[in-house]
């Protein structure tokens, strides 16, 4: 996706603010999902679809909300539909908008080989460049949300963006700007996870909502996506949110000790032949006239460390 | 010196030539081993392309990080073919003896040169065999492995400890077998003379033979006057 590019600060005989206008970037982005007000109408899916240029795909009805089982290569924001048995028996619907997380520290880029396929800008927005990605499927194995994925025509990865190419130009993103209950907010980090905090001490505090929370996982560094949740004890009720998500410990082992380990034995090995080679030589030959101490005849037109040639 | 050939193609390994020459290796063994090498080549340079980002240069002399992904995992079962014709032609020659048993223990004097301590060992020693079945072993790792890398995403998220399970064994496999292919390379050009042609051209010597393999060198040509 595109790269940023420079922000406006007025425009000439432009009616109205300049887009972009009062907006800085040097700080963190973060999108702020409140499930509790969340309506699962699906505006966002559908803006997501409309801004990034996709077109619907064909849905699964499975006799509930859902559309599909989970996102796609080419549909990179899908509200999962959760039915949840409260405490008291009665049954609830979770809903949770899944994308992206945008990791502060992020399991994909960790483990992508390609030089330059994944950055990480400094607002904090995760990107895949796709003419740099070679189609490895090791950020699959990173990321602790299962986001990354494959289109299978093209090899290349694709996920949300965070809409880089709109915040870049200080715009919002195509969700946030589509949502009818203003359950989306964007802004920064700060400010966010400020709202989110007043927002979950709300739901505790005058709608008895007792587990009410924000999740923005440490494991990860944070998120640029987090969440009010009824229950922020219990993530995993809204389908696929993992309670504790950190990257792998394999993948760590993977792109740091065992790169180490993996070199130096490498290297170990090449340098130990040579310094064999330098201290005890090639294998010669040994020829019968040799052990009779005979004197050196071209008995069977042998090379004496070319033994295999006539 | 005239370029004829002294050994014909279709004749077994083992036929002795009165011109002094054995064949050690067939046709058909030669070019499944250097079609096992070119193989392995690709994918050990593409594969550490992957590896490392001090590496990923390497992707470059094989046509792109792209191209290297898509036919690491073709070359990698080209190999395996490879690798299972191998086993059928040699398996055989490959079995650990109590020749070899003695002449591991004393493995350092074939390290050090001194040869003449080691006990006379068949066609193939057993650092050879030792060889051949890490690669066996390694390649059906690798294979099964592989694959799990390849389709990664048909991999549900249910069973993702399977992704993670692929990828530690792709990476202990291959470096197992790069020890092996380090050590194989040098013996087989620099250390062991004559090995190397007769790879290519499929003869050796009768004193090749003898120097290395005395134990083959005799069943072949019913030659025991060397016998300690
Ligand atoms: C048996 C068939 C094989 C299959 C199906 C296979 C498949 C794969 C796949 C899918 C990957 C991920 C990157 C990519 O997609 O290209 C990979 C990585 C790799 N392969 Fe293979 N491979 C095979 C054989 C081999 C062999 C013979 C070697 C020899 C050294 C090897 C060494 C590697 C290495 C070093 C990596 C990179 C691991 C990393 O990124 O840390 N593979 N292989
Ligand atoms: S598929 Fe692309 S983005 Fe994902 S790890 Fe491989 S090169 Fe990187
Ligand atoms: S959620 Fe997954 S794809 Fe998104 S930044 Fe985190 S690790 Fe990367």
């Amino acid at each position: 996706m595109s790269q940023a590019t420079l922000s406006i600060r007025q425009i000439s005989g432009h009616a109205g603010a300049a887009p972009g206008e009062n907006v800085e970037r040097d700080y963190q982005v973060c999108k702020l999902i409140d499930t509790t007000t969340c309506i699962g109408c699906k505006a966002c899916e559908v803006a997501c679809l409309e801004w990034n240029g996709y077109t619907f795909t064909d849905t699964v009805f499975d006799n509930s909300y859902q559309t599909m089982p989970e996102t796609a290569w080419n549909y990179w924001n899908l509200i999962k539909f959760n039915e949840h048995e409260r405490a008291d028996g009665s049954i609830t619907l979770l809903m949770r908008k899944d994308q992206c997380m945008h990791c502060a520290d992020p399991g994909c880029l960790k483990a992508c080989p390609a030089d330059g396929a994944i950055v990480q800008y400094t607002n904090g927005i995760v990107d895949f460049q796709q003419q740099n990605c070679i189609g490895c499927g090791y950020c699959v194995s990173g990321c602790p949300f299962d986001i990354p994925k494959f289109n299978p025509t093209t090899k290349k990865m694709f996920k949300c963006t965070l809409c880089v190419d709109r915040v870049s130009e200080g715009l919002e993103p195509a969700c946030i700007k589509s949502c009818p209950t203003g359950c989306l907010h964007f802004g920064s980090k700060e400010d966010m996870v400020d709202l989110a905090e007043t927002r979950a001490k709300q739901l505790r505090e005058n709608y008895g909502i007792k587990e009410a929370g924000v999740y923005d996982p440490a494991g990860v560094g944070g998120t640029g996506v987090i969440y009010v949740l009824h229950d922020v004890n219990n993530p995993e009720a809204y389908g696929g949110l993992p309670k504790d998500p950190h990257i792998p410990w394999v993948v760590r082992f993977w792109k740091g000790p065992a790169k180490w380990i993996g070199n130096l034995a490498m290297l170990g090995g090449i340098l130990g032949v040579t310094l064999h080679y330098l201290r005890y030589g090639p294998k010669q030959v040994v020829h019968d006239h040799d052990l009779e101490g005979e004197p050196e005849q071209d008995k069977n037109r042998q090379d004496k460390n070319n033994g295999g040639r006539p | 010196m005239t370029a004829s050939r002294v050994i014909s193609p279709r004749e077994p390994a083992g036929t002795v030539h009165p011109e002094g020459i054995i064949t050690r290796y067939t046709l058909n063994e030669r070019l499944n081993h250097w079609f096992a090498a070119l193989t392995y080549l690709y994918c050990l340079i593409t594969g550490l392309a992957f590896w490392s980002p001090y590496m990923y240069w390497l992707a470059a002399i094989v046509g792109g990080g792209p191209t290297a992904r898509f036919w690491h995992p073709w070359f990698g079962l080209a190999f395996t073919v490879s690798v299972f014709l191998m086993y059928d032609m040699w398996h055989r020659d490959m079995r650990t003896t109590e020749a070899d048993k003695q002449w591991s223990k004393d493995v350092e004097y074939y390290i050090k040169n001194e040869d003449e301590k080691l006990p006379p060992i068949g066609r193939f020693n057993h650092g050879q065999k030792i060889f051949f079945w890490l690669m066996l072993y390694g390649i059906i790792l690798l294979l099964i492995s592989g694959i799990g890398l390849w389709f990664v995403e048909s991999i549900p998220w249910s069973l993702h400890w399977l992704r993670y399970l692929a990828v530690t064994i792709h990476v202990a496999a291959a470096l197992a077998t790069i020890g092996g292919f380090i050590i194989h390379v040098y013996m087989g050009t620099a250390m062991v003379r004559g090995g190397f042609t007769s790879i290519i051209r499929g003869e050796v010597s009768t004193a090749w033979a003898k120097t290395h393999h005395r134990l083959w060198y005799e069943q072949v040509t019913g030659d025991t006057s060397t016998k300690k």
